[in-house]
């Protein structure tokens, strides 16, 4: 074997990082999944009955539905009534600051390089932790209330700002779209909300760091970003998740409403468990993304997904009004038997809406990795423009690379560009790079952050870092 | 202490021998031309020296500094100040070559136990070796080789010695596919770093290139094994001559000489 393909099996074998459960006491609810578990889940958060409502909906709805087979990934079959859809960190009381707050908790952020305290003084982030399915403790509120920014729990805004929360749920992600969003709808736990009003810019970066912690606990996220007339808005989303055996289901829910003349930039880095080198274990990250644009509005994904052992993911924008923007900048990398099957949807329906997409797959070890992506123009979306660029690279021989891009245009005025390229590290580059005293590890990791550039550059600076760091944790490995 | 040398080298690649008994001493401060025509070996030979996978050495040994050269790797070579020009510099997208090009030199200062150049000393060097080579700044800020012509590829490969240091340089045949006014530029970057510390191996095809840079042994290779040596003038014998008739001498064992 060259050097080449030994540094790619040693990078292909390189494990999890980021592996260690906290010891924190949950309180969980009869496992399976009925229209009690539901009645429970909602009565635990003391919802309002039309919330109560929405959700059975939801779970009648999703009784008529079957899992998609359609993406380009295997998995065991998931027994639906074999997970626990409630697990909350029990807190003794209610919590009035951080230092009220499970150590055990705090330690564990502390591992992952977010201690709360330390967001809060030194970098000015408001974070909205989410410990499970409760969020623990939100930070910077009064800061932000001043601006009239509402950021809290899911929950907490359904209590403090119901208006908003009815009239704004589903109506970008409806409850009746697709299997795990409809599952998410009936037994959503907890997530962020934000509303940002009219022309107010938010003056700092949210961010909201996901961990999956309780084992057997699929985690139902759902999260509800506004942005009124004029407004803007960035939000970072970032996690890291502890060593398993049990596969872990994750079916997360975020809508995006981005009204006239705003902007939204949501951020996210995705660093779970991706299963061990055999593919044992690891996450399932099955979530809906979707952002709607009004007029003038803007709407930005820029994702970093590392993790998880089956991706399916689409964070799509719908154009709705005229002028409207949409922006899909994705890096996944596949490693081990990670699969991932993501991509975006643009679907044009104002006129002169404009997207645009990035998408770079990496694939390692017998990673498979798909880029499926939609750009839809609608017969009314007279000088629509879009343009896509999907690259793959692929590192070793044993893994794979898939994109399926689907270009569905209904305007003669439209303007659609599609490109894409594959490559391979190739061995005269390691050894050119090694020749000039740079190691085959360093050389790695060099050219995938180049190959990555595109993207990071989208990325808030700390988060760039952030990203760069963990491609590198990502592909490390000891090279001889 | 020699530099370098080389005893009695043989190597292949894909079981055929290519290289079959090369004996080489280069001494800090000298440029040796290696000349030969096509297939004769002269890229393998630069290839084995930097340690370069797809050739297998069959016997004899390479000493750099007195250390055993084929024991290393390839970036512990390269640490040890070895440098190879490449004929074909290798494309590098998406990578900055300023970015690179640090990461190389912090990454053989590593190697040598010194500390690592932070951002402002490694600009001010930067500059300075633009200077002294007459380079455009605008070349650093580009992927390495990525989208760069064949002059401006061997140029970044002069530039990236300046910055390096190295004290044995192999140009492996720097002076293929440049017109005459990049073949000027590469020439003067090299000669710009000729010292009584350095070693050149210069390898060509051409007499051309070493109008610019003046060697004090020319070697001939043909067949794998050096079959003339002498000094610049045997340059111009080939010139006048070409490899014709060297061709019917190379397998005799006396003309081969250190």
């Amino acid at each position: 074997m060259t050097t080449a393909e030994s540094t790619l099996e040693e990078i292909a074998r390189q494990d999890y990082k980021y592996g260690f459960v906290t010891d924190i006491e949950s309180e969980t609810i009869p496992m399976g999944l009925s229209e009690d578990i539901v009645r429970l889940i909602s009565s635990k958060k003391s919802e309002p009955e039309w919330l109560l409502e929405w959700r059975l909906k939801a779970y009648r709805h999703w009784l008529t539905l079957t899992e998609p087979q359609w993406p380009n990934v295997t998995y065991p079959k998931i027994d639906y009534q074999a997970l626990y859809y409630y697990s909350a960190p029990k807190a003794k009381k209610v919590l009035n600051s951080l230092d009220e707050v499970d150590p055990e908790l705090l330690a564990t952020f502390e591992k992952l390089g977010i201690s709360l305290a330390e967001q809060q003084r030194l970098t000015g982030v408001a974070v909205d932790a989410v410990f499970d399915s409760v969020s623990v403790t939100t930070t910077f509120k009064g800061k932000l209330a001043e601006l009239g920014i509402v950021f809290c729990s899911f929950s907490e805004a359904v209590h403090e700002h119901p208006e908003l929360v009815r009239q704004y749920l589903g109506s970008v992600v409806p409850y009746s779209d697709n299997y795990y969003a409809t599952l998410n709808s009936a037994v959503f736990s907890d997530g962020s909300f934000c509303y940002i009003p009219k022309g107010v810019r938010c003056p700092m970066e949210l961010s909201t760091y996901f961990r999956i912690n309780a084992a057997n606990t699929g985690q139902f996220e759902r999260t509800l970003l506004i942005a009124d007339e004029g407004g803007y808005v960035s939000y970072l989303e970032g996690c890291t998740a502890p060593m398993r055996d049990e596969n872990q289901l994750h079916a997360a829910v975020v809508e995006l409403v981005a009204l006239k003349g705003s902007t939204i930039k949501y951020s996210t880095v995705q660093n779970w468990y991706p299963g061990d080198k055999d593919g044992k274990g690891g996450i399932y990250n099955f979530v809906t993304k979707r952002g709607k644009a009004m007029e003038n509005a803007k709407i930005t994904w820029t994702q970093v997904e590392t993790g998880s052992a089956i991706t399916w993911k689409y964070p799509s924008c719908i154009l709705q009004g005229d002028n409207a923007v949409g922006e899909f900048y994705s890096v996944a990398l596949t490693n081990h038997r990670q699969q991932a099957d993501t991509g975006t949807k643009m679907i044009h329906i104002g006129k002169n809406t404009r997207s645009t997409i990035v998408s770079k797959g990496i694939s390692a070890g017998h990673g498979q990795n798909t880029y499926r992506g939609l750009v839809r123009i609608n017969a009314g979306a007279d000088g629509a423009r879009n343009y896509s660029q999907c690259d793959s690279m692929l590192l070793g021989d044993r893994c794979g690379a898939h994109t399926f891009p689907y270009i569905d245009v209904r305007n003669p005025t439209a303007q659609v560009e599609h490109e894409a390229s594959t490559s391979k590290i190739g061995e005269d580059q390691i050894f050119y790079c090694k020749q000039r005293g740079i190691s085959a590890e360093d050389a790695v990791n060099m050219i995938v952050n180049g190959f990555c550039k595109e993207v990071f550059r989208e990325l808030p600076m700390e988060f760039a870092v952030e990203a760069q760091k963990l491609l590198g944790v990502s592909l490390e490995g000891s090279v001889g | 202490m020699a530099l370098l040398e080389i005893e009695n080298l043989h190597a292949e690649v894909g079981g055929k021998e290519i290289l079959r008994g090369i004996n080489l001493i280069v001494n800090p401060g000298e440029v040796h031309a290696i000349m030969g025509p096509n297939g004769s070996g002269k890229s393998t030979l630069a290839g084995v020296l930097a340690g370069r996978e797809a050739y297998s050495i069959t016997e004899g040994a390479v000493r750099f500094k007195g250390k055993d050269l084929l024991d290393l790797e390839p970036e512990e070579r390269a640490g040890e100040g070895v440098f190879l020009a490449f004929q074909y510099p290798v494309e590098l997208p998406g990578v900055n070559n300023q970015y690179f090009l640090r990461s190389a030199l912090n990454s053989v200062r590593k190697y040598r136990g010194q500390e690592p150049l932070d951002g402002v000393e490694f600009l001010k060097l930067v500059r300075e070796k633009l200077n002294i080579l007459h380079i455009d700044r605008e070349l650093m800020t580009r992927p390495v080789n990525h989208g760069f012509s064949g002059g401006e590829k061997k140029r970044n490969e002069i530039f990236q010695m300046a910055v390096l240091e190295p004290q044995l340089a192999i140009l492996d045949e720097t002076d293929s596919g440049l017109d005459i006014d990049a073949l000027r530029v590469v020439a003067d970057g090299v000669n710009a770093l000729r010292s009584p510390e350095r070693g050149f191996v210069v390898i060509t095809h051409y007499q051309r290139l070493l109008d610019y840079i003046v060697p004090d042994f020319v070697h001939v290779l043909s067949q794998g094994r050096i079959v003339q040596s002498g000094g610049k003038e045997l340059a111009l014998e080939l010139e006048a001559k070409g490899y014709g008739w060297l061709e019917t001498d190379a397998a005799k064992p006396e003309l081969v000489t250190a």
